[in-house]
């Protein structure tokens, strides 16, 4: 049996490698960012810090904000849409598999180009570090020539633009394998939670991009070739960067967070013994708030004077996309009630990220209240809401995902020791971190300082904010040591190691590179749960006998069927054409002249691309 | 499966829609929020260079004041009939693209070529026509950074130039193919891709030339 390939040479379009390598990549630049942020904790944990100068604390909180958002969590997200969501709907393949690797290298590319700013975006020589440092925002016009000097914001947009790029490409891939691919009797109102929740999260990324593109076009224009988009002394207004920054922000909130309510939708089910409740609510609810995501980008705004029509009006919206979240909760605990709770870790992870998330969401309705926004803006309330909900939401979803989905695709389990140990760990290091922030915020400590003078009430909570940083990297080391003992663990994981209820858990641990020797024909939803239960009077769920009628004919596969199955072929073409964008980004920001050069390697991988041989 | 027709391929999804197709589409209504946020752009500004201040908002006086682009009224900058002609060209482009696709869907290769060929020499006559009028404009004084509307209105319209020489180039392309023999009826899909793309390209055209051409401030 073919085995699971993790690894592979640079053109093979098989999708785990893209996923592996999306792991790997989130993987390395997530860590060298928690020792980055450790520092920057450091920095606050007493008064008057002088571990970090002003100037390098405002490149690592800029480079904070935006690699986790664009570089660990959306690609994250990503990696299990791209290994998930075909196994679920039944498919072999996502719908585009070069242009699927053609979105990974280019990520890199961006995530690579973003990052070498530390050494080349400034004088290395005189000690000074060359990164972004006007906030993941980038409000204008801090950002302009005059007040940020230097090459950083210019690898920020550009970087930007490139991972722009790569999302775009990645969500017109899932939407186009979502709506097409799917087996057959796969009706819409039968997907699995987490294929519908990547069919929104594509769909708000398809939108969402071109508007934040065209700012960091506009922003560009600004800086490299003197238009006057944000320059207030020829009449540009700061407020057109953040209107269009937020239009696509806030959405952007949603991309991050949805794919984790999609995760944990997934989890609790199974280890509930008991179908998602309230199934349609669940799904409904999240294009709701897909679509209310677009009505609530002003409430970061509300203070910057839009007057109270506007202020009210956004205040109103935000306060009702609280409403189809709350639905999702509610069904959540609902699908909780009554059920046979099996205590793994990603139910743990899952249930942690419900009570997070509740927190989170709380003190977000607090911020629409306008008045009251108007004493937290800009303080470490905000801060500790939006980690509230990013971290404590989003990262905990994830991991339910990981430890969920571990075994499918190593065939090993992760050690539930260890996870559990991770859990706890991080749980309680993520609350020591982020509510003292709470209080602090409420006390008036502003956000994006580098110190503050000693008196000010602010010194304990701070510090302890500190020690609780360091309970997280605690529980990140523990993660990393529970995949490396798990890995190296002998016994096998098996088809279904948590009697799970959808498609991907129908075919062995870890999946032939066909995934499915045959394609299902899906007649329920949670189809893999059905063929292996039927509920007696009472409801309860009970196994199908052996042998019975409708596990013969389709749970064995046929050896041989595999060989016939069409397998994209490897090109070259996606990494050459991801290789064009940073060439272009550097040549504007250095030298007309490798911009042609860029342009030509795009042209040399988009033609061969276009030219070779596929099937897709 | 190869080189089975598009028709048949398209009844393997699960929509019966081609994948390629609706890759195109989706493209394209990502498209509409990028155009849609530069001229979003243009009108926040529109009439803000000849505006001295906004009503009530003194901080607002440093704005340039003049009326006049270097000496050049900024009222007679646009030369609306030969943009009108322009414009014309663009959509006229749209149906010999029709009629390109028209004939390569029933085999008729020749008129494909003709069809396609006029539909790119349409494309760069257009393409032609803005770098006229940018230099034009340039001439009298009116650059990127000169005030407001020079950075709204170059930006908008050179992105949508930008298009429809990529439009442009997609066309030779399918030129080259059909002459070298790898572009037949079988393969028409391709052709109306990049159709797909060329009438979204016009039909952004028709909204700059009306709000930012015909409906001046």
């Amino acid at each position: 049996m073919a085995g699971v390939r993790l690894r592979g040479p640079v053109y093979e379009l098989e999708r785990r490698l893209d996923s592996a390598r999306a792991v790997e990549s989130v993987i390395g630049l997530g860590v060298s960012l928690e020792l980055r942020d450790e520092l920057l904790r450091l920095q606050l944990a007493t008064p008057n810090g002088s571990v970090l100068d002003a100037d390098k604390y405002n490149q690592l909180f800029t480079m904070h904000g935006t690699t986790m958002i664009f570089l660990v969590v959306m690609p994250l997200s990503a990696a299990f849409f791209n290994l998930i969501v075909p196994l679920q709907i039944g498919a072999r393949d996502v719908a585009f598999p070069r242009l699927n690797a053609f979105s990974y290298w280019v990520f890199l590319a961006g995530g690579v180009f973003m990052n070498v700013s530390f050494f080349t975006g400034g004088d290395l020589l005189k000690g000074e570090l060359g990164a972004p440092d006007a906030g993941w925002f980038g409000y204008a016009p801090l950002t302009l020539n005059q007040f940020s000097p230097g090459n950083g914001i210019n690898y920020w947009a550009l970087g930007l633009l490139i991972l722009g790029v790569s999302s775009m490409a990645a969500g017109f891939n899932f939407i186009v394998t979502i709506l097409n691919m799917r087996a057959p009797g796969m009706t819409l109102l039968r997907m699995p939670l987490f294929v519908w929740m990547t069919l929104v999260t594509s769909f708000l990324i398809i939108f969402a991009m071109p508007i934040i593109t065209v700012a960091l076009f506009e922003l560009l224009f600004d800086r490299l070739f003197n238009a006057n988009f944000f320059n207030t002394a020829a009449g540009g207004s700061p407020l057109l960067w953040q209107h269009m920054f937020w239009l696509f922000g806030h959405p952007e909130v949603y991309i991050l967070i949805l794919p984790a309510m999609g995760i944990v939708s997934e989890v609790l089910p199974t280890f509930s013994r008991k179908p998602l409740f309230g199934y349609p609510f669940v799904v409904i609810s999240g294009i709701a708030i897909a679509f209310m995501s677009w009505g609530v980008w002003a409430h970061h705004m509300l203070t910057t004077g839009l007057g109270t029509a506007a202020n009210s009006a956004f205040a109103i919206s935000t306060m009702l996309i609280a409403v189809p979240t709350g639905v999702k909760i509610f069904n959540w605990i609902g699908t909780l009630w009554g059920g046979s709770i099996k205590l793994k870790t990603p139910l743990f992870f899952s249930v942690g990220f419900i009570a997070m998330f509740v927190i989170g969401g709380l003190t977000g309705v607090m911020h629409s209240i306008a008045p009251s926004d108007y004493q937290q803006q800009d303080t470490y309330f905000v801060v500790a809401h939006f980690h509230q909900v990013l971290f404590g939401g989003a990262l905990f979803g994830l991991f339910a995902g990981v430890y969920y989905w571990f075994p499918k695709f190593t065939g090993k389990m992760l050690s539930e020791g260890w996870g559990k140990l991770h859990f706890w760990l991080m749980l309680i290091g993520f609350n020591v971190t982020f509510q003292p922030m709470m209080i602090l915020g409420l006390s008036g400590m502003p956000r994006r300082v580098s110190a503050y003078p000693d008196g000010l009430g602010w010194d304990f909570w701070n510090l302890v904010a500190t020690i609780g940083a360091f309970l997280i990297a605690l529980a990140i080391l523990v993660f990393i040591w529970n995949v490396i003992v798990s890995l190296r663990r002998q016994e096998r994981a098996g088809p279904d190691p948590w009697d799970a209820r959808t498609l991907e858990w129908s075919i062995p641990s870890p999946p032939p590179a066909y995934d499915f020797a045959e394609i299902p024909r899906v007649r329920a939803r949670d189809d893999f749960w059905h063929r292996k239960y039927v509920e007696d009077e009472a409801g309860r769920p009970v196994p199908v006998v052996a042998g019975g009628a409708e596990a013969a004919d389709e749970e064995e596969p046929e050896e041989e069927s595999g060989h016939g199955i069409h397998m994209p072929s490897p090109s070259y073409f996606p990494i050459i054409a991801a290789l064009g964008f940073p060439i272009i980004a550097a040549g504007l920001i250095y030298d007309y002249a490798f911009v042609a050069v860029g342009a030509a390697v795009l042209m040399v991988g988009v033609y061969g691309w276009a030219l070779e041989p596929a099937s897709e | 499966m190869e080189h089975a027709p598009a028709a048949e391929r398209a009844l393997e999804t699960s929509t019966g829609i081609d994948n390629r197709k609706l890759l195109m589409w989706l493209f394209l209504a990502s498209e509409c929020l990028f155009f849609g946020s530069l001229i979003a752009a243009y009108l926040v500004y529109r009439g803000d260079h000849e505006v001295p201040c906004r009503a009530g908002d003194l901080a607002a006086c440093v704005f340039p004041t003049d009326r006049t682009v270097n000496g050049v009224e900024y009222e007679g900058l646009f030369d609306i009939p030969f943009t009108s002609v322009s414009a014309f060209v663009l959509l006229m482009s749209s149906v010999s693209m029709v009629l390109s696709l028209a004939a390569i869907q029933r085999g008729d290769q020749r008129g494909f070529r003709v069809w396609l060929m006029t539909t790119a020499l349409l494309g760069i006559v257009f393409v032609g026509g803005q770098a006229f009028e940018f230099t034009e404009f340039h001439e009298k004084g009116l650059s990127l950074g000169t005030n407001l509307f020079g950075t709204t209105f170059f930006v908008t319209t050179g992105f949508h130039g930008a298009h429809v020489t990529v439009g442009v180039l997609i066309l030779l392309s399918l030129l080259v193919m059909s002459f070298r023999g790898r572009l037949g009826q079988a393969q028409s899909l391709h052709v109306e891709l990049a159709g797909l793309y060329w009438h979204f390209v016009d039909v952004v055209f028709v909204v700059i030339f009306s709000l930012i051409y015909l409906l001046q401030p």
